[in-house]
């Protein structure tokens, strides 16, 4: 994984620096509270319902076991034992102190970490997929193009005071894992017709309030373009994006309203201006490519006889291996799923003692990397199966080997009104409850790839109008009700859920879920998923049962 | 009143004057709307002209009308209104304006050193004891990973 350089480390203790003496100032009552609210934000802090939190940046979601011991040290030192994954592949602290912000941050800053631009209206971090650089469907390794626009969107002079606020995500595989038709730029990796690998530029996706698919403005950009483009677009933006109205602020609003003839010419023009003498040098490619060079895979790891005799004869290793491994390039590995969904914890949720545990089994097992997921799980990317029955044992004990990754259980869900201040309704108790109710792991193997995304307001941290079951919290007259929307994917194909009807009360969404799984059940095609079923029969048979009893 | 110019506190030698006041000679600030109404006579004006915009106004159409500017100002309305930034940038790197860049109106220290990396070499502190730390500040940080406008 990357390493940082002089350059890199000098940059973040600078910024550590910087961010000790605005909280000193703020603290001593010479900043006023929306000043030092747009500088903590851009150093990820928070002021929420109980107290701050803070959000720290995972750059494309990659951990060295080194960085995760330090996750579990500031958890220690400074929270409440745990933290939480989030679906921008971060991770965040819910109990810090003000006062200790500075003193975490230098902490991170030894393990070449840092909360740099993780909120606030600005370039955030740049997301990629989980499966990066291991995957058997990629196209080129995504992490170098990330880590050089990490490099290019910290602390950009030019656009740290966008309208609203503007993430990236990288793809480079046929089946998108980022999720990057909902982002303000999305990017996939692709091959010209001479084989030449560059980038599809996709822009004005987005969640939240007006949940909208990202539109391609450039089919196929080289490579050494990417930068001079993202300028182009950020400098359009940054320009002309709405600043009367943060609800129509987001890149999506701009495209939209110009309509995407008129943008793709207005980013065009500005980039044929800039786009000389800005290539990016071959050396620097190269350079930063280095740093994700594949690992020193033994050859004969597919040779191991251990691991086929393991899958006959323990069923539950076998089932695990199913839900929560995925195949990798290398023959004789595996990349494997830590579940953060087990079913008495919150999702995302991870204590100091299992991060540390984590760690000494990423070095022992996984080259002593970590990834985070945008669905909220953890992978070690390069496991031989030889080792994996052995993995699989210590991870049970852990209790991170829920077999649940992609079934209903494998909830993305946001820290709701537990936590949140903006939050109307809870999504952590409702989780809860729809787990207790799908106990029964048969069932919910039966049942199979099914996500469900919760959140606990509009703003839509847990994606869920692309969840393929979305809940979405709503204050009716200080009353916490959901609403339910089916069929969102933030695949291929993706799809904008649609809503079932009338929200539903909180003692209601569990069994309108279970209603909703059991109209599946019975109606299903063979081999058919939720999806699939949904996109074909459409919410007719299922608004039916749910709002049966009404 | 004093300001920072290319890193030293130095006195402000210009005259802000407004849409209704008769122009004075010596150094004097306008409005774009002035400017762009009265441009025939104010060229033979005693003394040096500078421009005051908006963060909507959009700098690409001063393009012809630059050489006569020895000062620009860019105005924040507000600090979290970020077109400075970008006006500031085409301006320099674009225009090739050379003279005086100076920021004004409602800005933090704590943006003076991105604005100096886009060209931004004047600033006019919104409290007058702002100055040493808004000096200091444009040092805060000794790398960067993006070109600077010099």
């Amino acid at each position: 994984m990357y390493q940082y350089n002089e350059i890199d480390q000098t940059l973040v203790d600078e910024r550590v620096a910087q961010f000790r003496w605005q909280t000193e100032q703020f603290l001593r009552g010479e900043l006023s509270e929306d000043r030092f609210r747009a500088l903590r934000l851009r150093n990820g802090l928070y002021i929420q319902t109980h107290a701050p939190m803070l959000r720290v940046a995972i750059p494309y979601g990659l951990l060295s076991a080194k960085q995760v011991r330090m996750l579990a040290h500031i958890a220690r030192t400074y929270d409440k034992n745990y933290c939480h994954f989030t679906t921008r592949q971060n991770v965040q602290f819910n109990w810090p102190k003000l006062e200790q912000v500075p003193d975490i941050l230098a902490d991170l800053a030894t393990v070449q970490m840092h909360a740099i631009q993780t909120s606030g209206n600005c370039m955030r971090n740049t997301t990629s997929d989980h499966l990066a650089g291991v995957c058997v469907d990629e196209v080129e390794d995504p992490r170098p193009y990330c880590e050089i626009i990490r490099q290019w969107t910290i602390l950009h002079p030019e656009f740290d005071y966008l309208p609203r606020k503007f993430k990236i995500a990288v793809s480079g595989a046929v089946n998108d894992r980022a999720a990057t038709q909902f982002h303000d730029i999305g990017l996939h990796l692709v091959k010209n017709d001479a084989g030449a690998v560059g980038f599809r530029v996709l822009v004005g996706g987005g969640l939240g309030r007006t949940p909208i698919i990202g539109k391609v403005i450039r089919p196929y950009l080289e490579q050494q373009h990417l930068l001079s483009y993202l300028e182009a677009i950020l400098r359009v933006y940054n320009l002309f994006g709405r600043r009367d109205n943060k609800y129509k602020a987001r890149i999506k609003i701009l495209l939209k309203e110009t309509g995407i003839e008129k943008f793709t010419a207005m980013v065009e023009q500005e980039w044929q201006l800039i786009k000389d003498g800005r290539e990016l040098a071959t050396e620097r490619v190269e350079e930063i490519k280095a740093h994700f060079a594949p690992f020193a895979y033994q050859p004969n790891a597919v040779g191991d006889k251990s691991f086929p005799q393991h899958l006959d004869h323990d069923k539950a290793f076998a089932t695990w291996v199913k839900y929560n491994t995925a195949a990798h390039k290398v023959a004789g590995y595996k990349a494997v799923f830590l579940s953060l969904k087990a079913p008495d914890v919150p999702p995302g949720d991870i204590t100091d003692a299992q991060l540390d545990a984590v760690a000494d089994l990423a070095e022992h097992y996984s080259f002593g990397e970590v990834r985070t997921t945008h669905r909220q799980n953890l992978i070690f990317a390069d496991v031989k199966q030889a080792d994996l029955y052995t993995l699989w044992k210590q991870l049970d004990a852990l209790n991170l080997a829920t077999p649940n990754i992609g079934t209903v259980t494998d909830m993305i869900c946001c820290p709701g009104l537990d936590f949140c201040s903006l939050a109307n309704a809870s999504s952590i108790s409702v989780a809860k409850e729809i787990n207790d109710a799908l106990d029964d792991m048969d069932y919910l193997h039966d049942i199979g790839e099914l996500k469900i995304n919760m959140s606990g307001c509009m703003n839509g941290c847990a994606h869920q109008s692309v969840g393929h079951i979305g809940i979405l919290g709503v204050d009716k007259k200080g009353a916490e009700w959901y609403q339910i929307t089916l069929g969102g994917s933030s695949d291929n194909e993706a799809a904008i859920g649609e809503r079932l009807g009338p929200a539903v009360a909180k003692d209601e969404v569990t069994k309108a879920i279970t209603t909703i799984l059991d109209v599946y059940v019975k109606q299903r095609l063979e081999e058919e998923s939720f999806l699939e079923m949904v996109k074909r029969v459409g919410i007719t048979p299922f608004k039916e049962q749910v709002y049966a009893d009404n | 009143m004093q300001i920072i110019k290319d890193k030293h506190i130095v006195d402000d030698t210009w005259q802000y004057v407004s849409d209704d006041e008769t122009i004075p000679a010596g150094d004097v600030t306008l409005s774009l709307a002035r400017w762009q109404q009265e441009k025939h006579a104010l060229i033979h004006h005693a003394g040096r002209l500078g421009v005051r915009l908006q963060s909507t106004d959009a700098v690409t159409e001063l393009a012809d009308d630059l050489t006569h500017f020895a000062l620009i100002e860019l105005d924040f309305a507000d600090f979290a209104d970020g077109r400075p930034f970008s006006q500031a940038w085409l301006l320099r790197e674009r225009l090739g304006y050379g003279a005086e860049l100076r920021a004004v109106g409602h800005y933090m220290p704590d943006q003076a050193f991105y604005l100096s990396r886009v060209g931004v070499n004047a600033f006019y502190p919104e409290k007058f004891e702002d100055l040493p730390v808004m000096l200091a500040k444009l040092n805060e940080f000794s790398v960067h990973y993006q070109r600077s406008v010099h």
